[in-house]
């Protein structure tokens, strides 16, 4: 397939004076643009995040962010299945926080459902959503020192993440896709000490939290990195539809989580940290203490750990019935084969619903006519709107600022494409 | 027109309030039934002017998310949603727009009001083929350019449709080509208020393999039947007798 093309070289002489008028122009301050292409994969892109630059030398003229790379298709999958059989695929969204994920999807279909789920599963769930905000933020760190330079960090990090997962195993049965949650309740109970050993991890984080920060925070050289780079204005901000820490460095102060309390956060007390340039530094500071205020909600939520069922019982149409009671009695044996073979029976209706992820908001808008399958399932990742963005804050930037700017955004490309 | 009165717009979802005041300012403007946050159904010339007031005296400062709805069968077939948020009060309001041309369907682009709509719009002409006027750059954003169809659309099946490769001088060189995915075995979609044997989850419209051909007649069949039901079973002739 391969062919030899033959280049005329021409007379060596000739081109020499060309060669020399093209550096003459080079030199003489109008520039010529170049073309660079970077991604689909590439370590700074985290995932398959394309960028088409154009450079006029070492400063980009335009970014045009290419995405679609792992775009699988879950909307449409999910009209072709029921809603219970649709959490799995919410684990690979946001991949990085795939609990959390699961929380936000069961709980917006629990709203089309009008279904209030007990204190206690209420409770686990909360605790699920922040262990998830601790581990995709330590990694949000980890790799963002990395992407400035500073390795350390990034080990740290990822030492207490395998820690997070080792609970998240115990709890779930797996790493890293949980599944956890079903409409009106989560797949089982927390285990026998489970509680005690989040508050181990909680006590023995925290130090160490403080000591990866202090190798980031004051670190000259991450400052140089980060301090006035990719600022993006409160106007903007809003504009493109930014949430999350994205948002709240920005100075814009909005949190789901305290402004339209779901779960019981307005049970907790807790600080929402915001930022005051929109730079690339407050992101990483917004971050750092949201890690705090974070052990500090799970502190509060173990101390006061409520007891009782931990589904929905009275949601008989929605919930599967406890599995002892299937194989002994005949109702519960219909009811769980009526839930399998057609779904939960849900009403008709429209419900568009957010919660604040660890990357910002992720929505669900469902548009149910009844039945087990939902007619349309939009979901809306936070990190397309944050990449939207790029257009807009990267020309001017050196080169060298693209990698600090899109870890600084703490993107996932799973909710992106979808 | 009585905007709002008497509608059942669901638990203190505020449509009425918002109706209330936006009605006489905008002709034709609808509540829509809502369980959630106040909605309104909106006429496609309207909706630049509608966002903006929402935008600069109501305080839906956000655009969170646009996106629409393939009704199939119906018309109008396509709906185009808006979900804004209110950051100060964190309010949410769902504004739907019906494309009136079943076959070409158009909607004002909102790109000059919020910097998100960008990317939003793109998505949803990507997905759905609803062209937005105006638009400075209406592209495909998640499938490639040149890509034929839209695949949200209901009549695009789940498996996806043989298409050619992104770049044709691979295509060319290797005569490879985007297949349909093998569906054997799932996804599973579950019919209520028909027959047991018709609600048994089963692949709605792809349940052949490399292993087992597409039916011939397939597109004759009935939507998502399945040729062998136990019904049509039953109806043959008794097999216990052969």
């Amino acid at each position: 397939m391969a062919e030899t093309k033959e280049i005329s070289v021409g007379d060596m002489g000739a081109r020499a004076g060309e060669l020399a008028e093209r550096r003459a122009e080079a030199n003489d301050g109008a520039g010529e643009e170049m073309g660079l292409n970077v991604g689909p994969s590439h370590p700074t892109t985290h995932g398959v995040l394309r960028l088409l630059m154009q450079l006029d030398g070492d400063t980009v003229t335009k970014c045009e962010p290419v995405i679609g790379y792992l775009h699988r298709g879950d909307e449409k999958i999910a009209e072709n299945m029921t809603y219970n059989q649709f959490v799995p695929y919410t684990d690979r969204l946001d991949y990085l926080s795939p609990l959390a994920n699961n929380v936000t999807y069961a709980m917006a279909v629990e709203q089309l459902a009008g279904l209030e789920v007990p204190p206690r599963c209420e409770a686990i769930r909360l605790i699920i959503s922040e262990l998830a905000r601790i581990s995709s933020h330590l990694l949000g760190m980890g790799v963002y020192g990395m992407d400035a330079g500073a390795w350390t960090a990034f080990m740290y990090t990822f030492t207490e993440r395998e820690k997070l997962y080792t609970l998240f195993e115990e709890l779930t049965g797996a790493r890293f896709t949980t599944s956890y949650t079903r409409i009106g309740g989560v797949a089982r109970d927390i285990p026998e000490g489970w509680l005690d050993r989040v508050s181990a991890f909680l006590d023995q984080f925290l130090p160490i939290l403080e000591e990866t920060q202090r190798l980031l925070t004051r670190n000259r050289i991450f400052l140089d990195r980060t301090e006035g780079v990719g600022v993006i204005t409160k106007e903007d901000a809003l504009a493109y539809g930014l949430t999350g820490a994205n948002l709240r460095a920005c100075g814009v102060d909005f949190d789901l989580r305290k402004d339209r309390p779901y779960l019981g956060y307005d049970r907790v007390d807790f600080d929402v940290p915001i930022g005051t340039r929109g730079d690339c530094y407050d992101r990483y500071l917004v971050r750092v203490e949201e890690l705090r205020q974070s052990v500090r909600i799970l502190r509060q939520v173990i101390a006061d750990f409520p007891d009782g069922p931990w589904y929905a019982e009275d949601a008989k149409e929605i919930f599967a019935p406890r599995k002892d009671k299937i194989v002994t009695s005949m109702e519960e044996l219909i009811q769980n084969f009526m839930l399998v073979t057609e779904g939960p029976r849900m009403p008709a209706g429209e419900v568009y619903f957010e919660a604040e992820n660890p990357k910002g908001a992720l929505g669900f808008f469902v548009v149910s006519k009844g039945g087990g399958v939902p007619y349309r399932l939009k979901i809306r990742g936070p990190s397309f709107s944050s990449l939207s963005v790029l257009p807009k804050i990267v020309p001017g930037h050196m080169l060298t600022d693209i990698t600090v700017i899109l870890g600084s955004l703490d993107f996932v490309l799973g909710e992106c494409d979808r | 027109m009585s905007a709002g009165e008497g509608v059942d717009s669901g638990p203190a979802t505020g449509t009425g309030e918002l109706l209330d005041s936006l009605g006489p300012r905008f002709e034709g403007l609808e509540p829509r039934p809502t369980t959630d946050h106040p909605a309104t159904r909106c006429r496609a010339e309207f909706i630049r002017p509608l966002l903006k007031t929402l935008r600069d005296e109501y305080g839906y400062l956000m655009l969170m998310d646009v996106t629409a709805v393939d009704w199939d069968e119906e018309s109008p077939r396509f709906t185009v949603f808006y979900h804004l948020l209110n950051p100060k009060t964190a309010q949410y309001a769902r504004v739907s727009v019906d494309c009136l041309d079943d076959d070409e369907p158009e909607v004002p682009s909102v790109v000059s009001l919020f910097a998100a709509a960008e990317w939003h719009e793109r998505e949803t002409y990507d997905m759905f083929g609803i062209r937005f006027t105006d638009h400075p750059d209406l592209r495909r954003i998640l499938m490639w350019e040149g890509y034929p169809y839209f695949p949200l659309r209901k009549e695009f099946p789940l498996a996806g449709i043989e298409t050619e490769l992104p770049d044709s001088e691979v295509g060319e060189a290797t005569e490879a080509k985007v297949l349909p995915a093998p569906m054997m075995g799932g996804p599973f979609v579950a019919q209520s208020g028909q027959p047991m044997s018709a609600s048994e989850p089963r692949g709605r419209d792809e349940s052949w393999t490399e292993h087992h051909h597409r039916p011939e007649d397939f597109d004759a069949l009935e939507g998502p039947e399945q040729p062998e039901t136990l019904e049509d079973r039953s109806g043959d002739k008794p097999r216990i007798e052969d």
